[in-house]
């Protein structure tokens, strides 16, 4: 009895969860089948699910037309030195505000932390007549400046900074090395798990950002991807094929990322949620 | 206490960045909204004037900003416990002792989170097409009448709803997945030798263990969603009939379409107060729940 009883909830269960991932995989699942129709086969009631005779005409159109190739050098490059100013702005302050001691620190922390509250649009608007003052708007300086230190980077480096003992560092210092020497030779290769996930971070929250560059480039040359997609996709209503093969684009490389780094954003992800 | 020189040396440049390329503007945009700041000023500082709270009184007279306001708190008060019930039924599931492949059924949850919100926009864009979108294909499947899911104002921001929850929920979920696990296996075994049943496990055990969790990730949730833009901006540009602008939508065709940023700095801080004064509610009333 027990276990026919408990043979039926496992079914439901695991039924349950099947349908639910199916539900949620569909729509990406359709954008890569409709990325490979031709031209015009997904307009068509019911709408198919396979394409009849499968074909790269429309990321061919996309490169060869829409100048995809571009923007999709442009998301790479922008990505990459979002991640490298990351590191170099977040990783010294994170390590400082957990283990150096300099005045107001507490304070100063305390300060940022109150300020996770202001949303970042707030900011925009002036940002951007700053930008301009200085010559800056449509660059990719004026796309990175804002993202090169992040408070929330600066708050996940310090929490795992937090476990490195004192007596490691107390050591070092006995042994005449300097602050400098220690911060390189013994902080950075123990914060190497967090580096890796502040990285990827970085990386996807450049990839996919929107408003900022929306606002600040005005050059279609300088378009990033999500920016480019937005434009073709208000041109282009109709080439349903075409706009597929654009998200799959935009979408694949991240997606692919973070399926090799799942473990590393997980980690990252329950460390900046628990305050 | 004693300063280490090296510290400033690691802390100053994020400080300084942070300084001038966010508190600066912050400080700067509330003066801003005190302003008459528009192409002219943009053009030349000497048209700029000192316009008080203007701005602000204009707002509350201007229809398009009450729809704005109207539309996101829907976006937030349907989607924000449409959410989180989600992340929470797939995190139960997930974590469920009988469930299998877990991992797999995890990364699958989860992938949506790291889109790219323009272009699973467009895709949903095209899901919800009255002609060859799937869903009507669905719907018609099963025997209901088929919907203009984007061009109907009645319709047009619940779509939005759904395929936003459909984007986010998995973030809740790892969130979830981990409250859950820290909850002690012999608080559920005591109960169950008392003759429990699931829904009373659940009723009784799970949700009181999960409460801070639940309270931290309204909190964050909410503060997520009011900052609605891309998906009306993708979707529906606004419409129809304004149903879908959200506040952020207002502010950025405010300042960046017709360069009123006096006016747009006023809607960016009417934002910034309300989920000040949103969390801090939550703060009042969920902190002191937490507490008893």
């Amino acid at each position: 009895m027990k276990r026919t009883k408990l043979k039926i909830e496992r079914a439901g269960v695991n039924l349950l969860l099947v349908l639910a991932a199916a539900l949620t995989m569909f729509p990406l699942a359709w954008m890569l089948s409709v990325s490979f129709m031709a031209p015009g086969e997904a307009s068509h009631f019911p709408p198919p699910l396979l394409p009849s005779h499968p074909t790269l005409a429309n990321y061919r159109e996309l490169f060869t037309h829409a100048g995809i190739g571009r923007y999709f050098a442009n998301s790479v490059m922008l990505a990459l030195a979002a991640t490298a100013l990351s590191l170099l702005f977040n990783v010294g302050a994170g390590y400082a505000f957990a283990k150096l001691q300099f005045r107001g620190r507490e304070r100063i922390f305390k300060l940022l932390l109150a300020a996770l509250v202001i949303p970042g649009q707030v900011a925009m608007l002036p940002l951007f007549l700053i930008l301009k003052q200085m010559g800056l708007v449509n660059t990719y300086f004026g796309v990175l400046v804002p993202a090169a230190a992040s408070i929330f980077g600066i708050f996940l480096v310090r929490q795992y900074a937090l476990t490195i003992p004192d007596a490691l560092l107390e050591a070092a210092r006995l042994d005449g090395a300097s602050e400098i020497r220690i911060f390189r030779s013994i902080v950075l290769p123990l914060l190497s798990p967090i580096l890796v996930t502040l990285a990827i971070f970085s990386f996807l929250a450049s990839w996919n950002d929107f408003m900022w560059p929306l606002i600040i480039l005005n050059d279609k040359e300088l378009y990033t991807l999500p920016v480019a997609l937005a434009s073709l996709a208000r041109e282009h209503v109709q080439d349903n094929e075409m706009m597929m093969a654009g998200s799959v684009l935009t979408i694949f490389p991240v997606l692919l990322l973070f399926l090799a780094m799942q473990r590393y954003y997980i980690k990252g992800l329950l460390m900046g949620s628990v305050k | 206490m004693k300063t280490q020189p090296a510290a400033w040396l690691l802390v100053s440049p994020a400080l300084l960045v942070i300084g001038v390329f966010f508190f600066l503007p912050v400080v700067a945009a509330f003066f801003m909204s005190l302003t008459d700041f528009d192409l002219y000023a943009l053009a030349s500082l000497k048209n700029l004037r000192f316009v008080g709270l203007a701005n602000y009184l204009e707002l509350l007279h201007t229809p398009l900003f009450w729809k704005a306001l109207g539309n996101t708190l829907f976006f937030v008060v349907a989607g924000v416990p449409l959410s989180i019930a989600a992340s929470l039924a797939a995190a139960l599931l997930i974590n469920s002792k009988l469930a299998v492949l877990k991992p797999l059924f995890r990364t699958a949850f989860f992938a949506p989170v790291v889109t790219s919100m323009v272009a699973v926009a467009v895709i949903w864009r095209y899901l919800y097409h009255t002609r060859y979108g799937f869903i009507n294909y669905a719907f018609d499947a099963i025997g209901l009448a088929p919907a203009d899911w984007l061009g109907d104002p009645k319709l047009a921001m619940p779509a939005i709803i759904f395929f936003a929850v459909w984007k986010n929920f998995g973030y809740n979920m790892i969130i979830f997945v981990a409250g859950l696990q820290s909850i002690p296996a012999e608080q559920y075994e005591a109960a169950e030798l008392d003759g429990a049943g699931s829904w009373a496990l659940f009723r009784h055990i799970t949700l009181p263990a999960l409460a801070p969790t639940m309270f931290m990730v309204s909190i964050l949730t909410m503060a997520g969603y009011f900052q609605l833009f891309a998906e009306p901006y993708v979707m529906t540009e606004g419409g129809p009939l304004q149903s879908t602008v959200s506040v952020l939508y207002l502010m950025y065709e405010q300042g960046f379409k017709w360069w009123n940023l006096g006016t747009a700095t006023a809607v960016a801080f009417v934002l910034f107060v309300l989920m000040f004064a949103v969390t801090l509610l939550q703060i009042r009333f969920a902190g002191r729940g937490l507490e008893e």
